[in-house]
Formats: structure tokens, C-alpha cells, sequence
């Protein structure tokens, strides 16, 4: 149990550690970094690599954005499988279907709620 | 009139010196945490639903993790860990709900349709488009390579 834990911490924190001296070095954007990041999910789902890294570090893969590609590419992979080539078109969006909702309509309510603050 | 090179000399002697090394850790800190927590999710909710699929858990860990994003946006804090974390607040799923919230938030005076609508995946799009398009490839070479 502590030791899955610690895997997660050193393996998420290894991941953004990655990503801020990406930042460092080529003062890259937000936006560019999460989708460097999410493209490398999609590669080491595609690759077949995901799932070993996931059971040995478990949510230190999954919650970083990685996770998002993986998701995204294992559901295309299994539409496919099920439904053939319209799988491919619908299997990543119906994967991912709760992440993207969740975050348009979270998203949503809580701009509409909330007051920006001045940027400090 | 400074020439280029003049001009990054300049810069990199005026320029506040960020403490790069230190940067690194607090990324690698924050975002180990930030694991670590959605972990804790993850495994309270197997525990609540015993007999659920791997699938659906994952699912409620991305929405809670996601709804913890846009809520600590929208109160002000995520922004406030950020300028700290860098990396650390950026790549975890938090990060992404993150960057939908916060341009809403910023442009909510432009009004609910032009202001917030449109402005919230103005970050966050090319992430959706990315990952779409990917995952699309991946599967039409499956597709292809299960043809053959």
C-alpha cells in the first residue's frame, strides 16, 4: 500500500519534473506542453507500453495527461476490435466521453458561478 | 539600437534569475501529490464499489479530479499553486480542467456566449483536436493492420 504510493508520487512527479524543464529550457506554453504529453500517452498505448507502466505506478501514469491519450487511443483500439472501422471514429470519444464532458460542464458552471480575481 | 545578441545579453543580466533547480522539485513535489491524491480517489472508490470495473473507476477519478481543477480555479487557489508548481499544477488531469476554467473565467465580462463559450477551450483545444486526431490514426492503422 505506502509502496504503491510511492511509486505514484515518484512516477507523477517524475512526469511534471519533465515537463517544468521542458518549461526551463524551451519556455514552451502551457498548451504545448500538455499536448507534447498527451501524444506521449497516445504513443505508449499504441506501442502496447501503457498498461506495464500503469500496473507498476498505477495513478503516477493515469492522472497526469497521459492518461487522457491513453484513455483516447485504448477506446479507438477497442472499436475496432468492435465495431470495425466507424470503432476507430467513435471508440475515443465514448472512452473519454467522461473526462471531456465532466470538464466542459464543470468547467461551465463553475465560470459562470465564480468571479475572476484580479491577477495578482 | 541593440543588436540581437546584445540585446539576450543583455536580458539574461536583468532578468531575474529563476532558481531552475529549484523549479524541478517543486514541479516534482507537487505533482507527485497531485498523483497521489487522484490514487487515494481511486482506491476510496474501488473500495465504495467493489464489484465495478477497472474502467468505470478510472472514469469517477477523472471526473472527481476534474471537478477538483475547475473548483480550486474558479475559488482562486490552483492559480495560486501554479505560479509555484509549474510542471507540477500543468501536466496532471487537474491542469487540464484548469486550463478550460481559468480563460472562461477571464473573459466571462465578454458575456456567457462569446465570453465564456468561446473562450474555454481557447488552451485546452488543441489538447481535444491532438488527442482526437491521434487516437483516430491509431485506430485506423489497427484497423488497417487487422485487414491485411
Amino acid at each position: 500500500m505506502v509502496l504503491t504510493y510511492l511509486k505514484v508520487f515518484a512516477v507523477g512527479g517524475a512526469l511534471c519534473m519533465i515537463g517544468q524543464l521542458l518549461i526551463n529550457l524551451t519556455k514552451m506554453t502551457s498548451a504545448k506542453i500538455l499536448v507534447a504529453f498527451l501524444l506521449l500517452g497516445v504513443l505508449l498505448e499504441a506501442l502496447g507500453l501503457f498498461d506495464a507502466i500503469k500496473s507498476f505506478s498505477q495513478a503516477g501514469i493515469t492522472i497526469p495527461i497521459t492518461g487522457f491519450g491513453s484513455t483516447l487511443t485504448k477506446g479507438a483500439i477497442e472499436g475496432v476490435k468492435e465495431d470495425g472501422i466507424l470503432g476507430a471514429l467513435t471508440g475515443g470519444m465514448k472512452a473519454a466521453a467522461a473526462g471531456l464532458s465532466s470538464a466542459i460542464f464543470f468547467g461551465f458552471v463553475i465560470s459562470l458561478i465564480c468571479k475572476s480575481k484580479t491577477k495578482v | 539600437m541593440l543588436s540581437k545578441t546584445q540585446y539576450l545579453e543583455l536580458d539574461k543580466r536583468i532578468a531575474p534569475k529563476s532558481k531552475e533547480g529549484q523549479t524541478l522539485w517543486i514541479a516534482f513535489l507537487v505533482g507527485g501529490a497531485i498523483c497521489m491524491i487522484g490514487q487515494g480517489i481511486s482506491d476510496v472508490f474501488s473500495l465504495i464499489l467493489p464489484n465495478a470495473d477497472e474502467k468505470v473507476i478510472g472514469q469517477i477519478t477523472s471526473t472527481v479530479m476534474i471537478f477538483l481543477g475547475a473548483l480550486l480555479t474558479g475559488i482562486g487557489v490552483y492559480d495560486r499553486i501554479g505560479k509555484y508548481a509549474g510542471g507540477g499544477s500543468i501536466i496532471p488531469i487537474t491542469g487540464f480542467a484548469n486550463s478550460v476554467v481559468s480563460p472562461a473565467m477571464e473573459y466571462r465580462s465578454e458575456g456567457v456566449v462569446f465570453g465564456v463559450m468561446c473562450k474555454m477551450f481557447v488552451i485546452a483545444g488543441p489538447i481535444i483536436v491532438s488527442g482526437v486526431t491521434a487516437a483516430i490514426g491509431v485506430g485506423l492503422i489497427y484497423w488497417f493492420i487487422g485487414v491485411l
